[in-house]
């Protein structure tokens, strides 16, 4: 706050970092790379990276250019929005430091939008069939009321340590980006179509296609629940349904760019006995 | 209810606890954020939230002392009822949580778990590890999806909301909101719209909020005529983690779970931090305040950390103020238990494993206990009479507000985990109350004519037809840099009238400045750069608001310093002498009270807000000296038992 924003670090810097960045001015339209540079501060992140490109607004030959678009939030890697594809990786990138990324790569920074989600602009994804992912599963406890009923179900300490590392999932989508069977839906609008027709459109598409880790973790965390296990059918049609568990091809890349280092595949395999029993179960009850 | 719809505007803790009540009871809601209003700033909160409970209660707690313990750390500023009405709700509210499914820490027995928190001597905040708010969040974003599901939510996120509208005779009927995607305008007919829009801490550049806290909402209603109260109580938070984009919070819970803080005693001791012994440490908030320790209010903490720093030379580095905050007397796999998730965070940003090498951190702007100014509705018991619609509503009818974006509940400092709880509890007891004021208007806002709502979207897209057109060749991001950085020299920890009068001036050469921005994108499509200017012109009557409010305000209350008007210690030994200057303590107390003891109200006239005051309710818990570790602290307390004692008698 007041400190001021010297350091004493005699580390070598470079004078300049160098970005290279995959923009696009919007849906369907194509994408083009361009290069920038703003000089190196300590303890930079993509986040300040990205704020003095904006406040620059030119490239690195000087051109004038509008400010890259991106999505950000918290800043402190709890809110799941800034996520983005950094050197070839996807990861968040108010965590994605500067100095660790010239370790990787000293000539340049390299940003691309997430892949598996369509560009809204530069930067910025639509992830709404993430959200769509959760309600598709039912990622909530069914209480009767919000009136004051008293407490919840009492719960083993180790209930509880195993259900809070699912409930940190952000829905960054990182797990997504990273997945072999997880492919881009892309819906256009159609001219004269009203939001809610384009909405309804696009939810008929979402709900075609493959969940992904993240749902399904959400679905395993709910059906673990002492009062949310109430809606493990419902959940569980969802996950035998079209785009449910069977898509997924196992290939662990999942768990591997969780920056929630979640046990997506543990939540997988729990979801995948599950599916089976609840096969099973429904065609023993026809 | 028939024909009725409701906009929230803000989807953290108090606008999704509000919707979800709301379509409990029927309302249906357009739902507009800024983001996917999972991503809202409350997941950034970390530490817990607040109730009596079941242990504490055998301790000799209760919910009057949590209202007391609220009351008494907000240095009395708050009206009361409120607060009372919170506090009596609190354990209701985590019960509510906990049905829910929040993953809160258990006993081993399988109940919660609580651990302590700051200006309190109990255990009453339930936590889930060190991620409590964004756990709440998302049991609330989930019953709100549950709610969108069955067709009662309409969510609008990547909406800027940009105006409040208001019928003839001045109610609030509905809101006009831009699609930040597609950039179109549009109304949103509303029989009654619920704010609650979070904090302004953009307008000090780096903060320990996210970048949708910038203000806006509350600048953009009392653009409409609402006015903002408290606005100089701004929260600086002892304990964040210095960063060029952000500063980072690092939780009250670390202290809670038995974080102290130091610096060693040699100035800039270049000594690795383990290897300087106890003796060469200073530990300067367990020695000036022995019963509260680490754990004295916020202001406290962030004063004498700032103290130390500054006037005592004790910073642990030479180039940059920092001090230690260490945790490595405690087992690492308590620490994962409880604490992970801040601590990840330390090490990412920082590259440091907190669990082995004491932190290093500073205080950082955190909260507004300031915001839009409601009214209330007392009940005999001195709580809030429920389901009342004056409960929560701005000074505009039919326009709420609730969370962090209204004023009522922390006065002039707000305890930690108290902000959770004042967020739901808002958000749960408005609905009714809401419901209540829809009930009593005839017809609905579906049925007035359409002109009115034309024209109210026709100003806004005249505003932003004018800033993309507008070539006056300022730079609007380096002018919210200067914003930044005059708000906070001048209005956060220490205050002082010049500096807030200098402040003042360059802050308006800045609005000015930022009216005749330029813009690089003057595209149609996802265009930011409109979006942040819009935001940061509108930044400029809450940091107007805060520094005249500042300026005004000559005494010190809580988060509010000025060092020139600061109550002294007492000074003599000799008893006859000391209890003489314990009485003139006293009515300095007493003086100071008449003239202050009062909320801030700003309205905006132009480009400045003028600013009156109000008498604060402080019907059940009569104003005492806040005392913490203040020299005489004892004198001044039996003075003060005497007289009020005296003034029981004289009134009976």
């Amino acid at each position: 706050m007041i400190s001021p924003e010297t350091n004493d670090s005699t580390e070598h810097h470079p004078e300049k970092v160098n970005v290279r960045i995959l923009r696009q001015d919007g849906p369907g339209q194509p994408s083009y790379w361009e290069r920038h540079q703003v000089p190196y501060e300590e303890n930079m992140n993509v986040i300040s990276v990205l704020q003095r490109i904006a406040a620059q607004s030119a490239t690195a030959d000087g051109r004038d250019v509008s400010p890259v678009s991106w999505d950000c939030g918290c800043l402190e890697e709890v809110c799941g929005s800034c996520t983005m594809v950094i050197n070839g990786q996807v990861r968040q990138s108010c965590s994605a430091l500067v100095d660790r990324l010239l370790e990787e790569e000293p000539s340049e920074i390299e940003l691309k939008p997430m892949s598996k989600f369509p560009v809204i602009r530069d930067l910025m994804v639509d992830r709404s069939r993430l959200f769509r992912g959760l309600e598709r599963v039912k990622a909530w406890v069914p209480v009767d009321s919000y009136y004051d009923m008293g407490a919840g179900p009492r719960q083993a300490r180790s209930d509880q340590e195993e259900a809070y590392p699912l409930s940190q999932c952000m829905s960054c989508g990182c797990c997504l980006e990273a997945c072999p069977q997880y492919q881009k839906v892309e819906i256009y609008r159609r001219p004269g179509e009203t939001d809610e027709q384009f909405e309804a459109r696009k939810n008929e598409a979402y709900d075609e296609a493959f969940l992904g880790a993240a749902p399904i973790s959400q679905a395993v965390l709910f059906n673990s629940h002492p009062t949310g296990k109430n809606a493990k059918d419902e959940r569980m049609e969802a996950l035998t349904g079209p785009g449910g568990i069977q898509a997924c091809g196992n290939a662990q890349n999942c768990v591997a760019v969780c920056p929630k280092e979640i046990p997506l595949t543990k939540s997988i395999g729990k979801a995948g006995r599950a599916a089976t029993v609840h096969s099973i179960k429904k065609l023993f009850d026809r | 209810m028939a024909n009725k719809r409701v906009v929230v505007v803000g989807g953290g803790l108090a606008g999704l606890a509000a919707t979800m009540k709301l379509c409990e009871q029927g309302t249906p809601v357009d739902l507009i954020s800024l983001t996917p209003v999972k991503r809202s700033h409350s997941v950034c909160a970390q530490g817990g939230i607040n109730s009596c409970n079941d242990q504490t209660r055998q301790l000799g707690d209760s919910e009057w002392k949590h209202f007391d313990d609220t009351v008494y750390g907000g240095d009395f500023l708050q009206h009361q009822a409120p607060v009372k009405e919170m506090a009596f709700w609190a354990p209701k509210v985590i019960d509510l949580m906990d049905r829910l499914g929040v993953t809160f820490n258990r006993t081993q027995e399988g109940f919660l778990d609580r651990r302590r928190f700051g200006g309190t001597l109990y255990k009453r905040t339930a936590f889930a590890g060190a991620t409590t708010g964004q756990q709440l969040l998302y049991a609330l974003d989930e019953q709100v999806r549950r709610w969108e599901s069955q067709g009662m939510v309409r969510k609008f996120e990547f909406w800027d909301f940009l105006s409040p509208i208001l019928d003839d005779s001045g109610r609030c009927v509905g809101a006009v909101a831009q699609d930040m995607v597609s950039m179109q305008i549009r109304s949103f007919p509303a029989d009654s719209v619920i704010v609650a829009s979070g904090g302004c801490g953009l307008i000090y550049g780096r903060s320990t909020m996210s970048v949708f806290c910038n203000g806006s909402v509350a600048s953009r209603c009392m653009n409409a005529g609402a006015k903002y109260a408290n606005a100089e109580f701004i929260q600086v938070h002892p304990t964040a983690i210095p960063g060029s984009d952000k500063l980072r919070l690092m939780s009250e819970s670390a202290r809670g779970e038995g974080g102290r803080v130091w610096v060693p005693r040699t100035p800039q001791d270049s000594r690795p931090p383990r290897s300087i012994p106890e003796s060469e440490r200073y530990y300067f908030l367990e020695e000036r305040y022995p019963e509260y320790g680490n754990l004295v209010p916020r202001d406290i903490a962030t004063r004498e950390i700032f103290n130390i720093c500054v006037n005592e030379g004790l910073s642990v580095e030479s180039g940059r103020m920092c001090v230690y905050l260490d945790l490595t007397h405690i087992e690492r796999k308590e620490l994962d238990r409880k604490l992970g998730g801040i601590l990840e965070i330390y090490e990412k940003f920082q590259g440091v494993d907190p669990r082995d090498v004491p932190m290093k951190i500073f205080p950082a702007v955190h909260y507004s206990m300031g915001g839009l100014w409601v009214g209330y509705n007392k009940s005999s018991d001195g709580g809030l009479a429920a389901a009342d619609p004056t409960n929560q509503m701005t000074n505009i009818p039919g326009l709420y507000a609730i969370g962090e974006c209204d004023y009522q509940y922390h006065g002039a400092n707000r305890l930690g985990a108290n902000s959770l709880l004042s967020c739901i509890f808002s958000g749960l007891f408005t609905g009714p109350c809401v419901s209540s004021y829809m009930n009593s208007q005839s017809g609905s806002a579906a049925e007035l004519p359409a002109e009115l709502f034309q024209g109210a979207v026709a100003a806004e897209e005249k505003r932003h037809a004018g800033l993309l057109s507008n070539q006056g060749g300022e730079n609007p991001y380096l002018i919210h840099q200067e914003l930044g950085d005059v708000m906070t020299r001048a209005a956060t920890v220490v205050r002082d009238n010049t500096q807030l009068d200098q402040a003042y001036e360059k802050v308006h050469d800045l609005h000015n400045r930022a009216m005749s921005s330029s813009l690089t994108d003057t595209g149609a499509w996802t265009n930011q750069n409109v979006i942040f200017t819009k935001s940061l012109q509108d930044m400029f009557p809450i940091a107007k608001a805060i520094l005249k409010g500042a300026r005004m305000r000559d005494e010190c209350r809580g988060a509010h310093y000025k060092p020139e008007f600061e109550m002294p210690s007492l000074k003599s030994e000799d008893p006859t002498a000391r209890r003489k200057e314990a009485s003139e303590w006293c009515d300095a107390f007493e003086e100071k009270n008449r003239k202050f003891l009062k909320s801030s109200i700003a309205s905006l006239e132009g480009m400045h807000p003028e600013i009156t005051y109000e008498d604060v309710d402080t019907g059940s818990i009569p104003p005492r000296p806040r005392l913490y570790g203040l020299v005489g602290a004892d004198a001044i307390e039996e003075e003060w038992k005497n007289r009020t004692e005296k003034q029981a008698v004289a009134t009976a």
